[in-house]
């Protein structure tokens, strides 16, 4: 099959995919930018507090503090790029433009839920958006991702695939399993580190013997760069480059996206594992959405500019939130559907 | 004698294990500092130091594999995956290593190693986090499964399991790690694995099944007896190796059996129940033997969970059935 392929011919690059020498976010971008934060940070809070009266069995695992990194990567990103990542997966999904209502929905498990009330806060996918999952092995998703570059690169088209997952995961053996066939292949494929820190309540150093996740790859000849997560721009320049590296056919790269969780793991999680301090410390003086805040300010953007979006955004959340309590449940016959198709 | 929860007698346990025998480790991942992620090793690093209680990386195959190479060495580490659904990684390690140690080396070496992980639904989680996987193990000769179903019988049991020369998969119902209390003897006292255990005498029909639906069994039990019923309630405890023989004896005089289980029907461990009851049981059957188990189905979420589980009506409707023939 690999001899097949090789004689494909890649699609050209992109005429806009070589990372620019200065690729600062435009005023518009930086709009963008916040308003996709925002949503995420005040989507995330809604679940939280839906979690909190009940109304969302299961697990849930909020993205609060992350936000820059989903939303510099999606912006670097272009049509039929696919996406794929674990279970702190809402900004993913709200990023790659799923709505709001659907995720949600699936939270409070209701029909109305992108995968009918079945899959839960970890388990959903829109086909349309090239969002494949929402997965809650931890590591796991990273060979799926491998194989997602493998497609692109076997149909000879120019898209590449991002493969998300936390700095626990990156302990994981099929990660560098993927690793390695993906630079053996040179596969369309950026491995992102969601570097928070903490896998559960073990901190990074805890867990790993490598002092710089970036240089995980290294072994197999994969580049690799650290990343500044809170800081969306950032994010959207390092993201740029692996896009252009992978577009243009070179094999894939890992960036890691050093980031941190205000929240828990969960919603059980009794963050015995740090310090309030610390995570006073990380908002106060790091938060990616009061830095947007700030940079938008600067630009001249007026408050009522900026009260406009968080109007907006905090009427996406309600409206989504008024949907999945109201949507109703799934029946019961739901429980035997989509297993396998009858012969 | 205290009052202790599933979860609570869990922990007892190590720490009974680890005090009489420093062979005795406890490994996975928070199991430390955190005290493990439903707190069964809660106390145990402040108690016995990091040498005995380590936190490793998130790298279930490693956790197993690990576990493999220190009972290789005569340790007795006791591993911690955190959901079953994370076990199934371990399942290489487990089947082509752990379970075959003892055969490969022809007795010289063995494993007594434990992989203790939470099973089951009812605590309104998705999928891997609620399965009930024990018939992806059952299949495998060397590896003894042990299901208990209170907190005195996980006491006993994991003791058993932890002091047991061979590895031992050992399934910790979770929503039963907090839902009743009962006193536990913290005494160091095993029960005594590869037995049923009948945990209500009955000789109008047998219902037989292990962990958490052991609960629904016993409620079915109590209302059939109302209806003038007799249910034997029969707790297999241990899976693999099967104690057939408690089963065969009571459906001897019962005649009629419900095999009660959370994981789908097809092919669970139901199923090798019914196949020795169709084969050395056979003339004992006064009825056919019906099996109340999870449809088979991928675990669902809460919403639609308690169509999926095992319940008291269901148990009861099926144990009519059984005897309206005859």
């Amino acid at each position: 099959m690999a001899q097949a392929a090789d004689t494909k011919k890649r699609g050209k690059p992109r005429a806009n995919a070589s990372a620019g020498a200065n690729s600062g976010l435009t005023r518009d971008e930086w709009l963008k930018a916040y308003r996709d934060m925002l949503l995420i940070r005040r989507f995330e809070e809604k679940a939280g507090q839906l979690y909190g009266m009940g109304l969302i069995g299961g697990f849930c695992h909020l993205y609060i503090g992350q936000e820059a990194v989903v939303v510099g990567m999606q912006m670097a990103l272009g049509e039929g790029d696919e996406v794929i990542t674990s279970y702190r997966d809402h900004g993913h999904m709200l990023a790659t433009g799923m709505e709001a209502r659907g995720v949600m929905a699936e939270l409070t498990g209701r029909a109305g839920g992108y995968s009918h009330g079945k899959g839960g806060s970890m388990h959903m996918f829109s086909k349309e958006k090239n969002f494949f999952g929402g997965h809650g092995i931890v590591g796991a998703q990273v060979s799926l991702g491998a194989g997602l570059a493998f497609s692109n690169w076997y149909r000879g088209n120019d898209r590449v695939c991002v493969t998300y997952f936390g700095d626990g995961a990156a302990n994981q053996g099929q990660v560098f399993e993927s690793f390695n066939l993906a630079n053996l292949m040179k596969l369309p494929a950026i491995f992102v580190i969601e570097n928070n820190k903490y896998g559960m309540g073990t901190s990074v150093d805890r867990a790993t013997a490598s002092r710089d996740l970036s240089r995980n790859g290294a072994p197999w000849g994969m580049p690799g760069v650290a990343v500044d997560g809170m800081d969306v721009e950032a994010v959207h320049e390092a993201a740029r480059a692996a896009v252009a590296h992978c577009r243009a056919g070179k094999g894939p790269y890992l960036l890691e996206i050093k980031t941190y969780r205000y929240r828990g793991h969960s919603m059980s999680d009794p963050g015995k594992y740090r310090t309030r301090e610390e995570i006073q410390k990380m908002r106060s003086e790091h938060d990616c959405i009061e830095g947007a805040r700030h940079r938008l300010e600067a630009l001249g953007v007026s408050e009522a500019e900026l009260k406009k979006i968080d109007d907006e955004v905090k009427a996406i959340v309600q409206e989504a939130a008024d949907f999945a309590q109201s949507s109703p449940e799934p029946d019961p016959s739901e429980l035997w559907t989509d297993i396998l198709v009858e012969g | 004698m205290a009052d202790a929860t599933l979860v609570e007698a869990i922990d007892l346990a190590l720490a009974r294990a680890m005090q009489e025998d420093a062979r005795v480790l406890v490994l996975g991942e928070d199991v430390g500092r955190d005290g493990g992620v439903f707190r069964a090793t809660d106390g145990l690093l402040a108690r016995f130091g990091p040498g005995r209680v380590l936190d490793t990386p998130l790298a279930e195959g490693a956790i197993a594999g690990l576990s493999v190479g220190l009972a290789a060495q005569g340790f007795r580490p006791v591993a911690e995956i955190q959901f079953m659904g994370f076990a199934y990684a371990t399942i290489d390690q487990m089947l082509n290593h752990a379970a075959r140690l003892r055969t490969r080396t022809r007795g010289r070496l063995s494993c007594p190693m434990v992989l203790r992980t939470p099973c089951g639904g009812g605590v309104h989680a998705p999928e891997h986090h609620s399965e009930s996987g024990e018939a992806c193990f059952t299949n495998i000769p060397g590896l003894r499964i042990v299901v208990p179903s209170s907190p005195r019988r996980g006491y006993g049991l994991l003791l058993a399991a932890i002091r047991d020369p061979d590895p031992v998969l050992f399934l910790e119902p979770t929503r039963l790690y907090r839902a009743m209390r009962e006193p536990v003897s913290d005494d160091g006292t095993a029960l005594p694995l590869d037995q049923c255990a009948i945990l209500r005498e009955g000789g109008d029909v047998a219902l037989v099944g292990w962990g958490a639906v052991v609960r629904e069994m016993l409620a079915a039990a109590q209302q059939l007896a109302e209806e003038g019923v007799a249910a034997e309630v029969i707790d297999v405890a241990t899976l693999v190796p099967l104690d057939a023989a408690s089963i065969l004896a009571s459906v001897g005089t019962t005649g009629r059996c419900v095999i009660c289980h959370e994981a789908p029907l097809t092919a669970g461990f139901g199923a090798e129940i019914a196949a020795q009851l169709a084969g050395p049981g056979l003339l004992s059957l006064l009825a056919p033997v019906e099996r109340v188990t999870g449809w088979d189905v991928v675990m669902p979420l809460p919403r639609l969970e308690r169509h999926d589980m095992p319940s008291v009506a269901r148990i009861v409707a099926a144990a009519r059935r059984s005897l309206r023939h005859g």
